[in-house]
């Protein structure tokens, strides 16, 4: 018996060891990798061995400050103004360049800032192109992941129906799915192009000309919403056909019930439908958010990060550091944030959708 | 009174067609226009975005991008290389994975459960997050090969190849599916003194041409529309997959749009068709994803 038990024991971990020891090498190992180089200042091809550097790299990019300047004034106390009448403050290099009395603002740049009365508060970063990566990285999922997951139920919805041909709309919504993002990404591009741009003409027509071209991904305020439009364009057949999966393991019985009681459309939907998507609702917005958090082909295509930064994201950093500027543990350090951020937000959807 | 009910009834008909059709413009008018425009010079190509002639073969068409294309990029080596690392990383995916499916559901084997759930846990790892370490560990790894041993694997095909054989998708899939086969098969092959290997080879895996095709559609799909690794690990124009190939043409002051589109219909209309072919196949298998948890 026992020697039974070991021939399966040897039998299991030979067929379970090429997979195993390839995940080890290719995935855990890296991921490891990630968090130990991001204590280092380890760089992609350097004679010299890499060092311990402790936390720098994180308080490199996440370090913030918010410092509060005061108005020139003359001396009698009153507040100095230029011709325009605007408030003159002192220069914020005086504080962060060698200035041994504000150390914890040495090396910062100004993020942002406002007016509060007379003084003016200034959010300084030590990163200030990471900082706007991390907002826009945030922006973007808050935005595509509902509006994506949303669409793509209306979709399950509409293909749900018993039509004659349902099957060939399906296929149809689908077809993005397969091509890929880069080949998308330069469609679109000539889409919102802002001469001879698709979109632009087609607004054209429908206002009878009224309206007049966008640079959609010239502008500051214009680039990262179109791209969050692309990507819910490719991206939104792929959840179509889960929630439709769902949809479809919804037991019909429940639905003529539901008849029997005379339930209207949308009392189905609310007591029906929505409760048997609950699984798959969790599912989906777990890998929505999961795949908006990895954005980058579409930022490398289209606009490399600008204008401006605007369309800076956390991925395009972290490629930019380790690979254009061969700073592996600027890169990893980047890397394990975002996964640090993926994890935390899959717990905290995980946990608010949980079964009560 | 019928009459009016039936006349209800169509337009109902008529305008939930409407919608459909409606959304299907908004996925396909992209495709369309890239395929119409590969057959214009740029110039008209440029003119008619101002109409509908965008999405329609009108005007002077002709093959000349497609001439011209493949005079500007080795096209033919792009897509040799996909084809190649694609097919290779799939086969190897699918035995790989389905041999490590199969002892974690099958066998008993000490540690089996600690390590299926280590490996099921880099489901959320994104590959985005490991790229940047992997690239330097790559750029390190030793390799025996007809040249003997070398130092790096930058610049091969093994790079475009190896990291992506196993992955806890591929393998949770094997396992679903593995998991609702009768037990009673895989004994009785026992009890007549079948070894595993042969059980795997003659009992099982002729029974799974469902998950097969699953896995191997979705493999097919995430290598072959690889763009940020191969970008990062192969220079080397002779290894070169079809998405860094874009680069010939984007990456000129002027870009030749219609070349572009010739391109891009290149590498994406056989992949269409592979779909359209087997479009079944293709959204059971993304359906399939999502049935786990």
């Amino acid at each position: 018996m026992a020697s039974k038990l070991t021939r399966a024991n040897r039998a299991g971990w030979l067929m379970a060891f090429p997979g195993v020891a390839l995940m080890t090498l290719f995935i855990i190992v890296p991921f490891f990798l990630a968090f130990a180089y991001s204590l280092t200042n380890q760089r992609l091809a350097s004679p010299n061995a890499a060092e311990y550097v402790g936390f720098k790299n994180y308080s490199d990019l996440l370090g913030v400050a918010v410092f509060t300047l005061e108005p020139e004034r003359d001396d009698s106390g009153a507040v100095i103004r230029d011709e325009d009448g605007e408030i003159e403050y002192p220069r914020l290099r005086g504080f962060t360049r060698n200035n041994p009395d504000y150390p914890n603002l040495a090396g910062k740049r100004e993020w942002f800032s406002w007016q509060s009365g007379e003084n003016r508060t200034v959010v300084l970063a030590s990163d200030v192109v990471f900082m706007k990566a991390l907002v826009n990285t945030f922006t973007f999922v808050l935005f595509v992941a509902p509006i994506q997951a949303g669409l793509a139920l209306c979709l399950a919805l509409l293909i749900n129906q018993k039509l004659r041909g349902i099957n060939i709309f399906r296929t149809i919504y689908f077809m993005p799915v397969v091509v890929s993002i880069v080949v998308v990404s330069l469609l679109w591009q000539f889409i919102y192009s802002p001469g001879e741009g698709l979109l632009n003409n087609v607004l054209g027509w429908l206002t009878f000309g009224a309206f007049e071209g966008i640079d959609w991904l010239g502008r500051t305020d214009t680039a990262l919403p179109s791209i969050m439009a692309m990507s819910i364009w490719q991206g939104v057949g792929f959840h179509m056909v889960i929630w439709l999966a769902g949809l479809q393991n919804i037991s019909p019985t429940l639905y003529e019930a539901g008849e029997i009681e005379g339930a209207g459309k949308w009392q189905t939907f609310r007591y029906i439908t929505w409760p048997g998507l609950r699984n798959t609702a969790v599912l989906i917005l777990i890998v929505i958010t999961m795949q908006a958090f990895a954005l980058f082909a579409q930022i490398d295509v289209m606009t490399q990060g600008g204008p401006l930064d605007s369309t800076q994201v956390l991925v395009f950093q972290a490629v930019e550091r380790g690979y254009g500027k061969q700073d592996i543990s600027g890169g990893s350090t980047i890397s394990a944030i975002l996964f640090v951020i993926v994890l935390t937000i899959s717990l905290i959807q995980r946990y608010l959708t949980r079964e009560r | 009174m019928a009459a009016v009910k039936a006349d209800n009834h169509g337009m109902r008909l008529a305008s939930r067609y409407a919608v459909l059709i409606l959304v299907a413009i908004i996925f396909v008018f992209p495709l369309l226009f890239m395929v119409m425009s590969s057959l214009k010079p740029s110039a008209q190509l440029l003119l008619d975005t101002k109409s509908l002639r965008a999405f329609l073969p009108v005007g002077d068409l002709s093959f000349q991008n497609y001439t011209d294309a493949f005079a500007r990029a080795p096209i033919g080596v792009f897509v040799f290389n996909s084809v190649l690392v694609t097919g290779i990383t799939v086969l190897l995916c699918l035995f790989v994975c389905s041999l490590a499916a199969f002892a974690f559901v099958f066998i008993d084997w000490g540690g089996k459960a600690v390590i299926f759930s280590v490996l099921l846990a880099t489901l959320i790892i994104p590959y985005e997050t490991i790229f940047i370490p992997l690239l330097l560990m790559v750029s390190q790894l030793p390799w025996i090969g007809a040249d003997g041993f070398e130092l790096g694997w930058l610049n091969t095909y093994r790079v475009q190849i190896a990291p992506f054989i196993a992955d806890a998708l591929s393998i949770f899939l094997f396992v679903q599916f593995f998991k609702d086969l009768p037990k009673e098969l895989i004994e009785a092959s026992r009890v007549e003194g079948a070894s595993w290997w042969s059980i795997y080879r003659r009992v099982v895996m002729p029974l799974s041409g469902p998950v097969i095709a699953t896995a191997a559609i979705l493999k097919f799909l995430f290598m072959y529309n690889q763009y940020l690794w191969p970008l990062m690990v192969v220079q080397e124009e002779a290894i070169r997959p079809v998405m860094v190939g874009l680069g010939y043409f984007t990456d000129q002051l002027n870009v030749p749009w219609g070349e572009v589109m010739a391109y891009l219909t290149i590498i994406t209309v056989p992949v269409l068709g592979f779909y359209l072919s087997l479009q079944r196949v293709f959204i059971s298998s993304v359906a399939s994803t999502g049935v786990k948890g």
